[in-house]
């Protein structure tokens, strides 16, 4: 994991630097997400009408968002009537505080856990550490970056940036296993660990990536069957859910599913898609005895509270924007230091974690748009990318750079002037060659790496000024000969 | 023999008022020079208000809108009297077209914004979709791959349109990139705020360009262009950059 020793601008700085000329690195990564590129055209096409799904989406989204009181309610009533528990949590504090109260009361022993990226946002596994509670990551991927010690990579696909001999020679070191190039050996490992840890476990931990209002239902999508054997074998289970996961009805999900899917995966339909309604009733043979929903907020009512920004709360955490953004591709997912990587993390970091510490994430864009155009939920990105950049500059504004835009728009304002200073645009040209790639080259973060154009003698202006002016003089000419005829 | 092209185009001849973007005044005359030559060969006059500056995106982008609005605002008096304003840029034309009403939403010259935004075209779109033109008669031989700027692309949805004129120029071999609708991380003030990062995207671009053999590179947006073509002069040298004017401004 990234430590942050320098303030968040300065290490993102460092650590971009460093993987954005890790070419190696940067290939596997485009690699695979060219094969998820393929495989995601290829489903999408099998949608009818892929835009007015994501029109769709996007309403109900739109719909459950701004009515959060109601639909979430609704699902607290529904699901507490057949035993379960709800509890809201405001920040990542009291989230935690409930979870590590509850495994001390119930005298929890060892805990697994399926993938939860609310459990990376309010760092949980260290809190349970630290208590004394051991915990084991049941979705492969994220086995594999707790093993490492690492967060991870992409909220998605949590070691896409691992080759497979670094894992081979991961559990060699850890778990003293024997080196293999096999993926299917390299699975078998992690399962045989794994295995052990869901029958060991008394609490089981996961996130989810629905809450169904109408049913009072979470609904949990996966690959591996892990997150099955995470709820279903612990006595206990909690589920740590962001409170913008709820959707109205259970038909939305008849949308949503090979959406995500399709965005998230390119997959039709995601592996295993599970439907929980609380914990065993009466009669049943399996399931959890007691089943705790934690709602989470930590900060997401500051989105909700911002009308310009708060479809980002419609995000559904397909990844999608991640695997089209060539600013993820070439720096990866730790440069970022955030819990969710990419687009839509640049976006909402600064809300959750304070604008002035995290708005260089929103100025680390090229603003190219593939991220909007990809979201299955046609959420703004890259717009609130310049709106994150507008209110930082309007909250605190960087002194230097504010009286550039104001020297810069005082000559914008000055047609005359204007012309005047780019009368010097030839002749710096040509003095260029003098001072390029030296500390004196007033556009060094330019040439260090790119040849910087040639400004050519005569301007558009001065080019056009004398088209126009030979124009005149051919058809004055011609109107004199016309008149002689 | 007056209005000599007026049979190609097919329709009457228009006033096209040219937004000529700062950088292109300066550092690529000849390809507001070429959008002028193949506008006058349609048989349609060319303005250029020596008024006009920068479009602002530069502030904008930085998120000092209050800088951004008053350049804009020079700007909306420059225009206010045009029929068609044509960009050759689509980054720049996207400022005109999406994002000046987005900059002066809630402020008094908000109606101005629209209508401004309502009249200005991509050169190709304007071409294509409001003349109806596909062919303008150039010639240029060689083998071009094509680069979509993003802001051309997604703002302003112009794919197709330079596709079908290069389509139509004779001698003109068009290989599509697999990264054509890649971002080659120009980004204005991010291709020096992030050099690293915009470099390491350039390098992609450009990766993608060399893969397809074409001796040029052309594009709608001479800012992307700077990108790419200061990226390919220091470490490849032989694919030239062009703007799709200049290749229809070929005879």
């Amino acid at each position: 994991m990234t430590t942050l020793a320098e303030p968040p601008r300065h290490q993102f700085q460092l650590d971009a630097n460093r993987t954005a000329a890790d070419g190696d690195r940067r290939a596997a990564v485009r690699k695979a997400l060219h094969n998820y590129s393929s495989a995601r055209d290829k489903t999408g096409a099998t949608f009818n009408d892929w835009k007015s799904a994501r029109n769709a989406a996007s309403a109900i989204k739109h719909e459950a968002v701004n009515h959060l009181d109601r639909y979430l309610e609704e699902f607290e009533s529904k699901f507490t009537a057949r035993g379960g528990k709800v509890f809201w949590a405001s920040d990542s504090k009291q989230a935690r505080d409930y979870i590590i109260d509850l495994a001390k009361r119930k005298s929890v022993r060892a805990i697994v856990k399926s993938k939860a990226m609310t459990g990376e946002e309010i760092h949980l596994n260290q809190a349970l550490l630290e208590e004394g509670f051991g915990v084991v990551e049941s979705d492969l991927g994220e086995y594999i970056q707790q093993l490492k010690g690492e967060a991870p990579y992409h909220f998605v696909f949590p070691c896409m940036h691992l080759r497979r001999d670094e894992i081979s020679d991961l559990f060699h070191k850890e778990l003293g296993t024997a080196k293999t190039d096999s993926p299917e050996e390299l699975t078998m490992i992690a399962r045989r660990v794994l295995r052990r840890a869901y029958i060991d476990a008394d609490m089981g931990i996961s996130g989810g990536n629905f809450i169904v209002a109408e049913t009072g239902m979470i609904s949990i999508t996966e690959n591996e069957g892990n997150a099955r054997l995470t709820v279903g074998l612990p006595k206990i289970h909690v589920a740590l859910i962001g409170i913008e996961k709820v959707v109205p009805r259970l038909a939305d999900l008849a949308l949503f599913l090979p959406m995500l899917a399709t965005a998230g995966t390119g997959q039709h339909m995601t592996g295993y898609n599970s439907m929980y309604g609380g914990p065993r009733q009466p009669g049943e043979l399996d399931g959890p005895e007691e089943f705790h929903v934690i709602l989470l907020d930590n900060h997401r009512t500051r989105l909700l509270a911002d009308p310009e920004q708060r479809d980002a709360l419609h995000c559904i955490r397909c990844g999608a924007c991640l695997n089209v953004c060539p600013i993820f591709k070439n720096i990866g997912g730790h440069a970022y230091g955030t819990t969710y990587q990419g687009p839509i993390g640049s976006v909402i970091t600064p809300h959750f974690r304070g604008l002035e510490d995290w708005k260089h994430l929103s100025g680390a864009s090229s603003l190219c748009g593939a991220c909007t155009e990809t979201c299955p939920v046609g959420i703004d990105i890259h717009h609130h990318l310049l709106h994150n950049r507008r209110n930082a500059a309007a909250q605190k504004p960087a002194k230097g750079e504010q009286l550039l835009w104001k020297a810069f728009a005082f000559l914008m304002q000055r047609p005359a002037l204007y012309r005047l200073a780019s009368r010097f645009a030839p002749l710096g040209s040509l003095l260029h060659p003098l001072v390029s790639g030296s500390p004196l080259d007033p556009v060094r973060s330019w040439t260090s790496t790119r040849e910087f154009p040639h400004a050519p003698m005569r301007s558009f202006r001065d080019q056009f000024r004398e088209h126009q002016a030979a124009k005149k003089g051919v058809a004055s000419s011609g109107t004199q000969q016309g008149a002689k005829r | 023999m007056p209005c000599r092209a007026i049979h190609i185009s097919g329709t009457h001849p228009m006033r096209v008022t040219l937004f000529v973007p700062c950088f292109i005044d300066s550092l690529y005359p000849n390809v507001g020079m070429s959008m002028v030559r193949v506008l006058e060969h349609l048989g349609h006059s060319v303005e250029f208000p020596e008024e006009q500056t920068c479009c602002g995106q530069p502030p904008f982008n930085s998120g000092y809108w209050d800088e951004a609005r008053a350049v804009a605002s020079k700007q909306l008096d420059v225009f206010k009297n045009a029929e068609i304003i044509l960009s050759g840029s689509g980054s720049c034309g996207a400022m005109f077209k999406v994002f000046y009403p987005e900059l002066f939403h809630g402020h008094d010259r908000e109606a101005e914004a629209k209508a401004l935004s309502a009249k200005t075209w991509e050169f190709s779109e304007f071409l294509v979709n409001k003349l109806g033109v596909k062919d303008v008669g150039a010639r240029f031989d060689g083998k071009a791959t094509f680069h979509d700027g993003c802001h051309g692309l997604r703002e302003l949805g112009t794919k197709h349109a330079p596709r079908e004129l290069l389509s139509h120029v004779k001698g003109l071999e068009l290989v599509e990139m697999s990264e054509a609708e890649t971002c080659c991380g120009f980004g204005g003030t991010f291709a020096v705020k992030y050099p690293q990062i915009s470099t390491a995207m350039a390098e992609v671009k450009c990766n993608s360009i060399c893969e397809t053999k074409a001796d040029f590179v052309i594009s709608n947006d001479s800012s992307c262009l700077m990108q790419i073509g200061g990226w390919l002069d220091r470490n490849i040298g032989s694919v030239k950059c062009l703007h799709l004017a200049e290749v229809l401004a070929s005879r």
